[in-house]
């Protein structure tokens, strides 16, 4: 039961970083219908920026903002630079250019910082106010940030004008056009936003699992598959699915398949979840038109 | 009179610098054929081994377009098929003992079946969902071979040695000799996938592709002709996987990440969806692209490995470079190109 | 030009005489260059080892500014495979077919190099000191040009498992092992040196893939099984994640960690120091950023080597140590090879190193082989951190491999 107890706590803990990167990508899928597959290697590399700053001595949290910031402009740039010349072009070469960003990405950090783990401060306090061996205080504070992104983000596509306006921008962008949405903007503005919330997963993330360039390999796709369970249209969803990869694989290594199989049996129910539920768990089901 | 022949192609009354364009596809063709013949004996070894290389990746690549191209499935998930394939031939070699070139059948009717069985869930599966299927196939694909309990078949995280042919004709090397094995192989599956795209079945999957309501109401039975699309798809990419095998001598999990199913993408765009030559062009990219890249860099920096990791931001900007010059890929840009000097007769 | 001509010919008379013909130099070779190429993963999920291949490179720039050996400089040719076997195998054809290297000399990564090892016995080019652990290197009957460096994984495995038998043969033991061939030989080695015992001792066993995020549900499970030894093959990142968990949770068993992750600066400072005190693990070469090896002639010659020729290297890193110890090796076989370069020759000398020392090795320790013996490195020793630095405890194991 213990046992059951700490991997369950454990899985939330590891699912918090999955629903943090998870909300990135939907973010990103509001503001632009796409998956963005480059949008882990942008958190590392931001990610590496904060790193930067702080090893150059200045505080955890005016790193922190100075990362945001960055991020945010870089977010633009790259919409603005490289995808707004192929607007038009078709799915499949937007996909390749996420490629091409995420090679980038990562063989420019490994260029720049070296591919040795770097440890990575954690902004929350050394003790838990409560004594606990079964969640540590940076655990307890990354499910707490990540909550508190979802709320942000909730609020912001349900009630501000601007979440509005994007989310109309990237679901119909020939009417947002005709009701006076500069879809251009809600597209660049889109890529800012989702940048920063990649930063924030980042930086949340990074200090538990060490920083290096090839950091979210396998969290992005832990990332996407809690995104896709969720439901890509929910933020609320991919953050429940974000947590439901975490506890499921932990669950699945301990009790049911092992650790050397682990990884496939999540992706066996991520297959499956998605044949019963092909919009995901929380998502509209988008009904076509013929 | 072959104008009113309603299934000739509009197209092939244009004149191409004066050249009618059935004459001209004909003259590319030859002049293909020939280099391809005559290339292996006028340049190294290991650039005939290259140039074997380009022609499983175009194999690999052109079974991905089927699928995407012509059918509309997006898959992230052919590194699998690939490696079910170069496995096949791997144990039939190794552990049966069989000769090699009985394997390469086999091997693309396993990943037949395993294409058609993989395609039979994925026909609920739309767009970024059959996307996101595919790539944890791959994802997985590294750890299921180096599972302890297939370790007898497989030889697990060891990987296992493929014997390779030795010429059997003398004049060519052994390098030539398999350069010829594959290109064979290769034509005959180019032949197979024109006739294919060209014949009933085809026209079902591209229909399915351009608008699968419309073309289910035509009585085309959509989820039998997506899985048998999965299933052909499947059955090139692990004859390519096969070939692979056999011209790398080794199989192993790390040969096939899912890395390699991104690289048969990359390829398929570049080269250009839903056209056969194009499938070449792709092959070409994702071998050559990466040692131009490699040659760029040490222009600029010398041997000095720490400016190694450049080499791929190099080519991503290649990469992005080659999306903004050719949209359509490089099929799309000759497409456009003769759209642009042929001319009607008289005109 | 004439006389030049007649001296050539009565040096060649000459070796002919005193003993086997001389052969022809190997490509790659000049009076005034060795070619040596080399394949390394600069990119890929194995990066991290890249710095090696980047070590060695700066080497040969430090021992060319020197004058290079014998009057020669190397000219090291070094290209990314990104740890991927088919385009290891292109790289290799291309440095010998196309670059004509005379051999290469530390090629990393055992199924990269398994890629290639039938290629190169059959093209009779010397594959040198390859980079792995693997055991498969070894065999001079049926593979004479291919030759390891290091002391094979099952070595480290069975050295853990005789401590375990000697010092705790009652223990309930728990493994957390890499899930690839590095992870897999190390558990074969305890098992062949425990035989029957392992089964009755192992109480748990788990894996993780290097894509994973964490392997803090793995430590859970083991800490669960009631284990008091744990046996930690894992590379720096996870060793650190392991450590910094068994932490969090109180868990306190006796920690055999492997060689890979020993290091102060990569594993034990990110972990934390303290929670790091006390772990037992095995190496062959110094770490740099042990306080033990302050004032140590080599180690102070290995600062000043970095600092000049590779600033941009991480001094924290014991890959780098590892690089510069065995570019000496390679160069200690061009010295014994002389102006005699074939590649014949070459592979000779670097099976006849009898007792060769090479910085930053332990002390008492030598690379040897013979026509026989094509693992040069076979011995060990065991260490425990006492929260700043190594200690190491008993004597040179040596675990000859047969």
């Amino acid at each position: 039961m213990d046992l059951f107890l700490q991997q369950t706590l454990d899985g939330l803990a590891t699912g918090a970083i999955y629903a943090s990167l998870a909300l990135a990508v939907v973010m990103i899928y509001q503001a632009i219908d796409h998956f963005n597959f480059a949008q882990g290697e942008m958190a590392m590399f931001s990610t590496f920026i904060a790193w930067q700053l702080i090893a150059w001595g200045m505080p955890y949290w005016a790193a922190f903002l100075i990362c945001l910031a960055f991020s945010f402009i870089g977010g633009m740039l790259i919409e603005r630079v490289i995808f707004a010349p192929i607007h038009d072009a078709p799915v499949l070469s937007h996909i390749v250019i996420f490629i091409a960003l995420t090679l980038i990405f990562n063989a420019l950090a490994g260029f720049v910082w070296d591919f040795t783990i770097k440890e990575f401060p954690s902004p929350f306090p050394d003790k838990l106010p409560f004594e606990s061996t079964l969640i540590g205080p940076h655990e307890f504070g990354v499910v707490g940030i990540t909550l508190v992104m979802l709320g942000l983000i909730y609020v912001f596509f349900r009630f501000t004008p601007v979440g509005l306006a994007m989310r109309a921008a990237a679901a119909n962008p020939v009417s947002a056009a005709l009701v006076g949405i500069s879809v251009k903007r809600m597209l660049g503005l889109g890529w800012g936003l989702a940048a920063v919330v990649g930063a924030v997963a980042g930086m949340m993330i990074a200090p538990k699992v060490y920083l290096e360039p090839n950091m979210m390999l396998g969290i992005l796709l832990y990332g996407f598959a809690g995104a896709v369970v969720g439901g890509l249209t929910s933020p609320g969803g991919a953050v429940v699915g974000g947590f439901l990869m975490g506890v499921l694989e932990n669950l699945a290594g301990t009790y049911i398949i092992g650790s050397e199989l682990k990884l496939t049996f999540a992706l066996v129910v991520i297959v499956a979840v998605l044949l019963f539920k092909p919009a995901g768990l929380f998502g509209r089901v988008v009904v076509m038109r013929v | 009179m072959a104008s009113h022949d309603p299934r000739a192609n509009p197209a092939d009354s244009y004149l191409l610098f004066g050249i009618a364009m059935p004459k001209v596809r004909m003259i590319t063709l030859v002049v293909g054929i020939a280099l391809a013949i005559t290339l292996p004996f006028m340049v190294s070894n290991f650039a005939v081994f290259q140039m074997t290389q380009v022609l499983v990746y175009a194999i690999a690549v052109l079974g991905l377009n089927l699928l995407t191209g012509y059918n509309g499935q997006f898959s992230l998930g052919h590194s699998a098929f690939y490696a079910l394939g170069a496995y096949t031939t791997a144990i039939m070699i190794d552990r049966y003992e069989i000769e090699y070139y009985w394997t390469i059948l086999p091997a693309g009717i396993v990943c037949f079946i395993g294409g058609f069985l993989f395609g039979l869930p994925a026909l609920r599966l739309e767009g970024l969902y059959l996307a996101l299927a595919t790539f944890a196939l791959a994802v997985a694909t590294p750890q299921l071979l180096r599972y302890e309990h297939f370790e007898e078949f497989t030889g697990g995280v060891q990987g296992i040695d493929v014997f390779k042919p030795d010429s059997p004709i003398s004049g060519l090397n052994a390098d030539q000799y398999l350069y010829f094995f594959v290109l064979v192989v290769g034509a005959l599956l180019i032949l197979g996938a024109w006739n294919l795209v060209r014949g009933r079945t085809g026209r079902a999957m591209i229909a399915i592709r351009d608008n699968p309501i419309a073309a289910s109401t035509m009585g085309i039975n959509t989820s039998l002709y997506k899985s048998i699309t999965f299933g052909v798809s499947g059955f090139y990419t692990g004859i390519a996987g096969a070939l692979g095998a056999i011209v790398a001598e080794f199989v192993a999990p790390d040969s096939f990440t899912f890395f390699l199913s991104v690289w048969f993408l990359v390829g398929m765009v570049v080269g250009g969806l839903a056209s056969i030559p194009a499938a070449i062009a792709g092959g070409i990219f994702i071998l050559y692209m990466p040692n131009v890249s490699e040659e760029v860099i040490s222009l600029f920096f010398g041997n000095d490995p720490s400016a190694k990791a450049l080499i791929w931001v190099a080519f991503g900007l290649f990469l992005i470079f080659t999306v903004y010059v050719v949209p359509n890929g490089l099929a799309g840009l000759i497409r456009q190109g003769i759209a642009k000097l042929a001319r009607r007769p008289g005109a | 030009m004439k006389l030049r001509l007649m001296s050539t010919v009565a040096v060649a008379a000459m070796a002919l005489g005193a003993g086997p013909a001389l052969a022809a130099n190997a490509p790659g070779v000049t009076d005034t260059e060795i070619k040596i190429g080399n394949t390394n993963p600069y990119s890929g999920p194995a990066s991290s080892y890249g710095t090696i291949g980047k070590s060695i490179s700066a080497c040969w720039d430090s021992i060319n500014a020197g004058g290079g050996v014998n009057g020669r400089k190397i000219k090291w040719i070094s290209y990314d495979d990104g740890y991927s076997p088919p385009k290891t195998k292109e790289q290799i054809r291309k440095l010998i077919e196309r670059d004509e290297v005379a051999f290469t000399f530390q090629t990393l990564g055992t199924p990269t190099n398994s890629a290639v090892h039938k290629y190169m016995n059959k093209k009779k080019v010397p594959h040198l000191f390859v980079a792995t652990g693997a055991t498969k290197w070894g065999q001079p009957s049926k593979f004479p040009w291919t030759i390891g460096w290091q002391p094979n994984y099952q070595t480290v495995g069975a050295i853990f498992g005789n401590y375990i038998l000697q010092n705790h043969p009652n223990a309930k033991v728990a493994i957390i092992n890499q899930n690839d061939d590095y992870g897999k030989d190390y558990v074969i080695g305890m098992k062949q040196e425990m035989g029957d015992k392992f089964d009755k001792l192992v109480v748990k066993q788990e894996t993780y893939e290097v894509t994973d995020p964490t392997i803090d549900s793995q430590i859970v499970g083991l800490a669960n099984s009631g284990a008091d030894v744990f046996v930690n093959i894992s590379i720096p990142k996870f060793a650190a994640q392991a450590i910094k968990k068994m932490a969090a949770i109180g868990w306190k068993p006796v920690h055999l960690l492997n060689d890979v992750a020993a290091s102060i600066k990569s594993t034990y400072t990110p972990a934390g120091l303290e929670n790091s005190k006390g772990i037992i693990s095995v190496d062959f070469y110094k770490d740099p950023n042990d306080p033990e090896w302050k004032d140590d002639a080599e180690t102070k010659a290995w600062h000043a080597f970095m600092d000049k020729y590779y600033p941009d290297g991480d001094k924290a890193n014991k890959f780098n140590a590892y690089g510069w110890a065995v570019c000496h090796t390679m160069k200690a076989v061009l010295e014994q090879a002389g102006d005699n370069l074939s590649r014949e020759n070459i592979m000779k000398e670097a099976a006849n190193l009898k007792q060769v020392h090479v910085p930053m090795l332990l002390p008492g320790m030598a690379v040897d082989t013979s026509p026989t013996d094509f693992y040069p490195l076979e011995q060990m020793q065991m260490m425990r951190f006492d929260g700043s630095r190594n200690v190491r405890f008993g004597p040179l194991i040596s675990a000859e491999t047969e």
